[in-house]
């Protein structure tokens, strides 16, 4: 996926800046789809003829005499590459929403679109299924639901050999998935499920992605938690079919692992863990152990800077991780954690500094994994002190007040260890770091730093004369208003005077 | 921020898990006013601490992140014509031949010529219409397979099938991959549009030019695409019936016998 991305990339027409707008635009149309719980995004895969790319690809609005010409032309026409041709010309129509929807009150069109899907004309079967495609593509329900006449096929074409053609309905099926719930609820029965589980032995790196693709948008509906993947839901269950072990198959690093596939299957998997019904079964299948390699061997690209897009991959990685490990089934084997190779640490903060320097927002995600790695972990929190990461931590605390409050909870999983763990805490730059937060006028980030201070000054009183003369009390004083942190800056203060 | 020059090492090294320092907690520590207690912490799906990393995800699917471009030019090649017997189409794309081959050619029945989608409904194709232990045994009981994948049901007739496929699968009613079958005769002189068809004729039956003779009787072109397991069925049932007849069983009860292994 990297490298065919990279491999079509031209020379934008519009400037940077144009771009930056466009793009801050998207980004907040998302932001508000997903506050509304309406985060949906389709995949549209196009590919124009080269002649036509360097003019800028204006779609053509065709009206209903031709759209109704160029149907009778690709059922009828005399010579082959004529009934190509109109379809083709049908297809360029098509990518225009006005177009779409005169072609969907034609009566009849989708009928024998279907045909065309269904003939045994290749080519014509190819152009049909594009012309499909664009449709599935329509930001309207009216639109998108259209195409149910052809589900069926979409999904019998599963099980054929054409890679080509499986991917375009693949990516055409996941349109249609996310659109509705209406859609849904006749994908299901068709056999969806059990189609997805039989194609996903293809060998076609560009088919597990658009499969990939099509469950990420099944998992992400709604009702899955209920209806789709829990195992009692029988035939179209996720977990009761071969899927998950596929899917961690398609995750484990090595010379076979395929970025483009790995992200989709990743999310895929993150919608499934998040949704809490069937995590056991996962950590049954090695996800813990597959998932913790597959974040070493992330560290490891970012090292050797290959990093083009690899937040993408790393964000659902990490997330998957995080929750996993608040399985109880994650203590079974042997009494003890799967996951408990120091390594998950030093390849974590690799990812971090690469956050830091390229993503600051997925900072906290990274955290969040290093919370739940540490927070039960005497092993881990040793790591952290003996691989020297308690300054590089230190140095996140500016970012924001989010990752402030995470950094210091971070700290205090190691802190509540007792004392073997906070003489390795001070002397140090903590206790200054501390001071600092102490300025903050973040509630939140003030009073984890109390937690912490508590702490440090319970497990090494050393700690509480410095504390004095670096006017500890004075940063105190600052806060003793506040209603949420009076009282432990009282019991801070009555500790330090006492110290 | 600075990572320790030791951490790429550590990385590389192998796994290990480190020794944990003593563990020792004073109750004091959790004692109020002061609450900090060590745990994991789980997000749903919908939380908002999810909300950068999903939206950078579905920035990525609308392919604003890697400003995807049109596809490149399929690689064209000197004209060249398709090889299988009888097939006249020529190609200039190795991408396009690809499909054609296997959606004309790939998984054709050996007795009528049609063209499947796939390998599970030619199976089912020849069993079904040219195998005429089944139409026996489908007497007996119930040998119609459900046509949707991970579908384990079986009905006496097509019909039956048909209707559990658009009651309990939401298929089309004339769903093209599951005709019954009209006649006996092999069809040599099949002519597109089959009753009820109501596009002009585009059914995956025939190969688009006819097909000039026969060369071989269907039994004899086997190739890899063409598939006969009625074949090897009759071969076993052959060989289960010479052994029984030395035994002086008759030829029901052999089916019966057979019937049972299955």
């Amino acid at each position: 996926m990297w490298s065919r991305r990279q491999g079509r990339l031209r020379p934008t027409v519009c400037g940077v800046e144009e771009l930056r707008r466009r793009r801050r635009e998207q980004e907040a149309a998302l932001r508000k789809a997903r506050r509304e719980q309406q985060l949906v995004s389709k995949r549209l895969l196009r590919e124009d003829a080269p002649e036509e790319a360097g003019e800028g690809c204006v779609a053509v609005i065709l009206g209903e005499a031709e759209v109704q010409q160029f149907l009778r032309q690709a059922q009828r026409g005399a010579e082959e590459k004529e009934r190509e041709g109109a379809l083709v010309s049908l297809r360029r129509g098509l990518q225009h929403p006005e177009t779409q929807q005169t072609f969907i009150q034609l009566e009849g069109s989708m009928r024998t679109l279907v045909g065309l899907l269904t003939s045994n004309q290749a080519l014509l079967q190819l152009e049909a299924a594009r012309c499909l495609h664009e449709l599935s593509h329509s930001e309207q329900s009216t639109i998108a639901e259209a195409c149910l006449p052809a589900t069926s096929y979409l999904l019998t074409y599963l099980s054929g050999y054409s890679s080509d053609f499986i991917e375009l309905c693949l990516y055409t099926l996941g349109n249609l998935i996310v659109e509705s719930e209406a859609v849904r609820r006749q994908l299901l029965p068709q056999g969806i499920v059990p189609a997805l589980a039989a194609c996903i032995q293809s060998p076609h790196v560009a088919v597990l992605e658009a499969l990939g693709y099509a469950l990420s948008q099944l998992l992400q509906a709604k009702e899955a938690p209920e209806k789709i993947i829990p195992p009692a839901s029988a035939s179209s269950s996720i977990l009761a079919s071969t899927l998950p072990q596929h899917m961690l198959q398609m995750l484990q690093p090595g010379p076979k692992l395929n970025p483009g596939v790995a992200v989709e299957f990743a999310w895929c998997l993150h919608y499934i863990i998040c949704s809490q019904v069937g995590n056991p079964l996962l950590i049954g299948h090695g996800a813990l152990s597959t998932l913790g390699l597959l974040l070493l061997d992330l560290a490891g690209a970012v090292q050797r800077t290959e990093d083009v897009g690899l937040e993408l991959l790393a964000c659902p990685v990490l997330r998957c991780l995080s929750n996993l490990l608040t399985e109880a089934a994650v203590e079974t084997v042997g009494g003890q954690m799967q996951l408990r190779d120091e390594r998950v640490v030093a390849a974590l903060f690799i990812l971090l500094q690469f956050f830091f320097q390229k993503q600051p927002s997925l900072l906290p995600e990274g955290l969040w994994l290093l919370n739940n790695l540490t927070a039960n972990s005497p092993s881990f929190c040793t790591s952290l002190l003996s691989l020297d990461l308690i300054e590089p931590l230190l140095q996140l605390l500016p970012v924001s007040n989010v990752v402030s409050i995470m950094v210091l909870t971070v700290l205090c999983n190691v802190a509540e260890k007792g004392p073997a763990y906070c003489q390795r805490l001070w002397p140090g730059p903590l206790l200054p770091a501390l001071l600092h937060t102490l300025a903050f006028s973040d509630t939140e980030v003030v009073g984890q730093s109390l937690e912490l201070l508590h702490l440090l000054f319970l497990y090494q009183p050393e700690a509480v004369q410095v504390f004095l003369q670096q006017s500890g009390l004075q940063a105190l004083e600052r806060h003793q208003e506040e209603a949420q942190l009076q009282d432990r800056v009282y019991a801070l203060q009555q500790t330090a005077l006492q110290g | 921020m600075q990572l320790p020059p030791a951490l790429c090492a550590r990385l590389a090294a192998g796994p290990g898990v480190a020794e944990p320092l003593p563990v020792e907690r004073d109750p004091a520590a959790g004692a109020a006013p002061f609450r900090f207690v060590a745990r994991p912490v789980r997000f749903p799906r919908e939380h908002e601490f999810f909300e950068d990393g999903d939206v950078q995800r579905h920035l990525y699917l609308q392919d604003v992140l890697m400003q995807v471009a049109d596809a490149p030019e399929k690689p064209r090649v000197p004209a060249f014509a398709c090889q299988v017997a009888g097939c006249c189409q020529v190609f200039d794309a190795l991408d396009d031949y690809e499909h054609h081959y296997h959606t004309l050619h790939g998984n054709v029945c050996s007795f009528c010529k049609r063209a499947f989608p796939s390998g599970h409904l030619l199976d089912a194709h020849i069993l079904e219409w040219h195998d005429s232990l089944f139409q026996i045994l489908s007497e007996r009981q119930d040998m119609y397979q459900c046509l949707v994948e991970g579908c384990t049901e079986k009905f006496k007739t097509s019909r039956d099938r048909k209707d559990h496929l658009v009651r309990m699968h939401l298929y089309p009613v004339d769903f093209r991959f599951d005709k019954p079958k009209k006649s006996r005769s092999p069809a040599s002189a099949e002519v597109p549009g089959d009753s009820g068809e109501r596009s002009e004729g585009e059914a995956m039956e025939i190969c688009s030019e006819p097909v000039a003779a026969s060369p071989a009787p269907a039994g004899e072109r086997r190739t890899y695409s063409h598939r006969s397991v009625s074949k090897l069925f009759l071969k076993h049932v052959l060989n289960v019936c010479s052994v029984l007849r030395i035994l002086g069983c008759t030829w029901a009860a052999a089916l019966l016998i057979l019937n049972s292994e299955r």
